[in-house]
């Protein structure tokens, strides 16, 4: 009976998550511009219209480019970060660990104003173009990308048997090898987790890049509201099909080598 | 292999004495084993032998050659953990191989010794497998071999077994100190567990509050406990609380006089084996003490029976008779005389 209700429960709650997206996909199918049921046929037109759309692919590329270089900063911030707050006792932890996840709980306009106000000072003090060029927006992401790694490879620091490293220094390795040899191989499946959601939460952010982004560099998530401003037609589901697609197939590859569910 | 000195080794955290003036000789190829109740400070020296704990003050040599404030990868002593540390991502002829690697060693030399070190624990043709597929004590034997292949000069067994099975502890406690004795192992081993300590060690060490109480062969520990303490944790005995009133003339609290051997006059205990003590219906001629009492516990314990007199309202003592099929064996309630000579009991005055 309490099996029964539970898996009724998650199966709810599985609808609730897959509806739009099946929905969107569905739509991105139909023929006729004007989205509206039932679908007076289907065909792939919406898809190649993407590629007629030139701010479509832009965006898309400029969008897989800071995801990219953001979530390499990031690891190279935050594992360390991560190796430092579970490992080491000093003053203020608590304190360092709460506010390297907070930019998963400030709104995300919050942050992209206090950035662009950052940036705006930043600009004035150093004179040199900060506001709207990519590595200011590359940096903006960054912020957000850090929580993410910095909590996963957490996680999986806390799994890490300690006396496997004190084996392998009794073994004749110095601490570097055993980072090297022993730490990284345990953890990379956090470190791995932590790159792949800091990517899409970076890939899917809208509200901080609003405020970053600068004339000709627009992220793929922008364009699609900009679209959206002037035009409903099922070229955006299509847009957004890719994009899941894309996602889910990254997670897939992934986790064919990290499972993720041990992480996560 | 090579002889290691521990010289008035000592550390602090705070104003506890974790470890207080520890001073030992291994020589090479000996056997010793640290023994003590948990917190006693055993696994502390031994991690400073390891090098994982910085002592606050003493040495440690390890083949003449101080050792005392290098880390734990420029030591070559190799170490066996209690939760045996294996690398899980590593196969086990990998775990095997790593200190060699550490170590610069050819490929084929490295291929050489890892066969070597698993056949020497018997798990030939188990290279491929990883830590997660072998049973526990596969596990272990990985681990002595992990220790083994990289030829150290000491030998250190933390706890070892005690993530064994009751059954398999006594096969490998036999192995592991037959493997020892072949090759002729510097070895220190830390436990808690007297059985495994007296079946293994050449020598033993007893430790307690960071010190140590007695060094010495089984016999000496057993025989001649240096203090109440090791005559306490080093096999059983009943403690009879009083005083030396004359020379060979104890009194106990409960006002029983008893003929005794040693000690000095004033107040202390008289310790007694359990099995050094005669049980019988009648009284005991001959014996420097006979005494009357009651049965009011009987354990069975196979080998042995188990058996707790009342002498007196504050003395109680315990007795163990050799199960024989003949013997007697007496039931609760029985009224018994018990007897044994001064000889056999050590006073320890306070």
């Amino acid at each position: 009976m309490g099996r029964w209700a539970l898996n009724g429960v998650a199966a709810v709650a599985l609808g609730y998550i897959l509806l739009p997206l099946i929905f969107v996909v569905w739509l991105a199918f139909f023929r006729q511009e004007i989205p509206s049921f039932p679908p007076e046929g289907y065909s792939l037109r919406w898809f190649a219209a993407i590629l007629d759309q030139r701010k479509f692919v832009d965006g898309f590329i400029i969008s897989f480019e800071v995801g990219v270089l953001a979530t390499a900063i990031g690891l190279v911030l935050g594992v360390p970060a991560a190796l430092c707050l579970a490992r080491r006792e000093f003053a203020g932890r608590a304190a360092i660990g709460s506010l390297l996840l907070m930019p998963l709980i400030v709104p995300g306009v919050v942050l992209g104003t206090a950035m662009y106000v950052f940036h705006v000072e930043l600009e004035d003090t150093l004179d040199v173009d900060v506001i709207g060029t990519f590595y200011a927006l590359v940096a903006g992401h960054v912020v957000v990308v850090i929580p993410w790694i910095v909590r996963l490879v957490m996680a999986s620091l806390a799994g890490v048997d300690r006396t496997t490293e004190e084996a392998a220094q009794n073994l004749g390795a110095n601490r570097w090898v055993t980072f090297w040899r022993i730490t990284l191989p345990a953890i990379r499946s956090g470190i791995v987790a932590g790159g792949l959601f800091g990517f899409v939460t970076s890939f899917g952010n809208l509200e901080l890049s609003l405020f970053l982004v600068g004339p000709g560099r627009t992220t793929l998530p922008i364009v699609i509201l900009q679209y959206l401003e002037w035009k409903i037609d099922p070229t955006i589901a299509a847009v957004s099909v890719v994009q899941i697609a894309l996602i889910a197939a990254v997670m897939l590859i992934t986790d064919r080598y990290v499972k993720l569910a041990r992480v996560v | 292999m090579a002889r290691l000195d521990i010289d008035t080794l000592t550390k602090r955290y705070g104003d506890f004495h974790a470890v207080r003036d520890v001073s030992l000789q291994v020589a090479d190829g000996e056997f010793l084993v640290l023994l003590g109740p948990s917190g006693c400070g055993k696994t502390t020296t031994l991690r400073m032998v390891a090098g994982f704990i910085e002592p606050t003050g003493g040495s440690v040599r390890l083949g003449g050659r101080d050792v005392t404030i290098l880390p734990p990868w420029k030591r070559n002593a190799g170490m066996v953990f209690q939760s045996y540390a294996l690398f899980p991502h590593l196969t086990v002829a990998q775990n095997v191989a790593f200190g060699l690697e550490m170590r610069k060693l050819g490929k084929t030399e490295i291929g050489k010794r890892v066969e070597e070190a698993l056949a020497l624990v018997r798990l030939s043709g188990f290279g491929g497998r990883l830590p997660r597929q072998l049973s526990g004590g596969q596990q272990q034997r990985v681990a002595l071999a992990r220790a083994l292949a990289i030829r150290p000069d000491v030998l250190l067994l933390d706890e070892p077994l005690s993530n064994l099975d009751a059954k398999l502890r006594q096969e490998v406690r036999v192995e592991i100190r037959e493997l020892q004795q072949k090759l002729g192992l510097t070895t220190v081993m830390v436990t808690h567990d007297q059985e495994e300590a007296l079946t293994m060690a050449d020598r033993l060490v007893v430790m307690s509050e960071g010190a140590v109480r007695q060094i010495g062969t089984q016999r000496d520990l057993y025989e001649r406990p240096a203090d109440r303490f090791v005559a306490d944790f080093v096999g059983r005995s009943t403690f009879f609380e009083g005083m030396v009133e004359a020379p060979g003339r104890f009194r106990t609290d409960g006002g029983l006089a008893l003929a005794c051997s040693g000690g000095a006059q004033g107040r202390g205990s008289l310790a007694l084996r359990p099995e050094r003590v005669g049980i019988a219906q009648t009284p005991w001629i001959g014996l420097d003490n006979s005494l009357p009492g009651t049965v009011e516990f009987v354990s069975y314990l196979g080998a042995l029976i188990d058996i707790h007199v009342r002498l007196s309202p504050r003395d109680r003592l315990i007795v163990h008779v050799a199960n024989r099929e003949d013997g007697f064996a007496p039931e609760v309630g029985q009224a018994v005389h018990v007897g044994w000579p001064a000889s056999a009991g050590q006073i320890f005055n306070e």
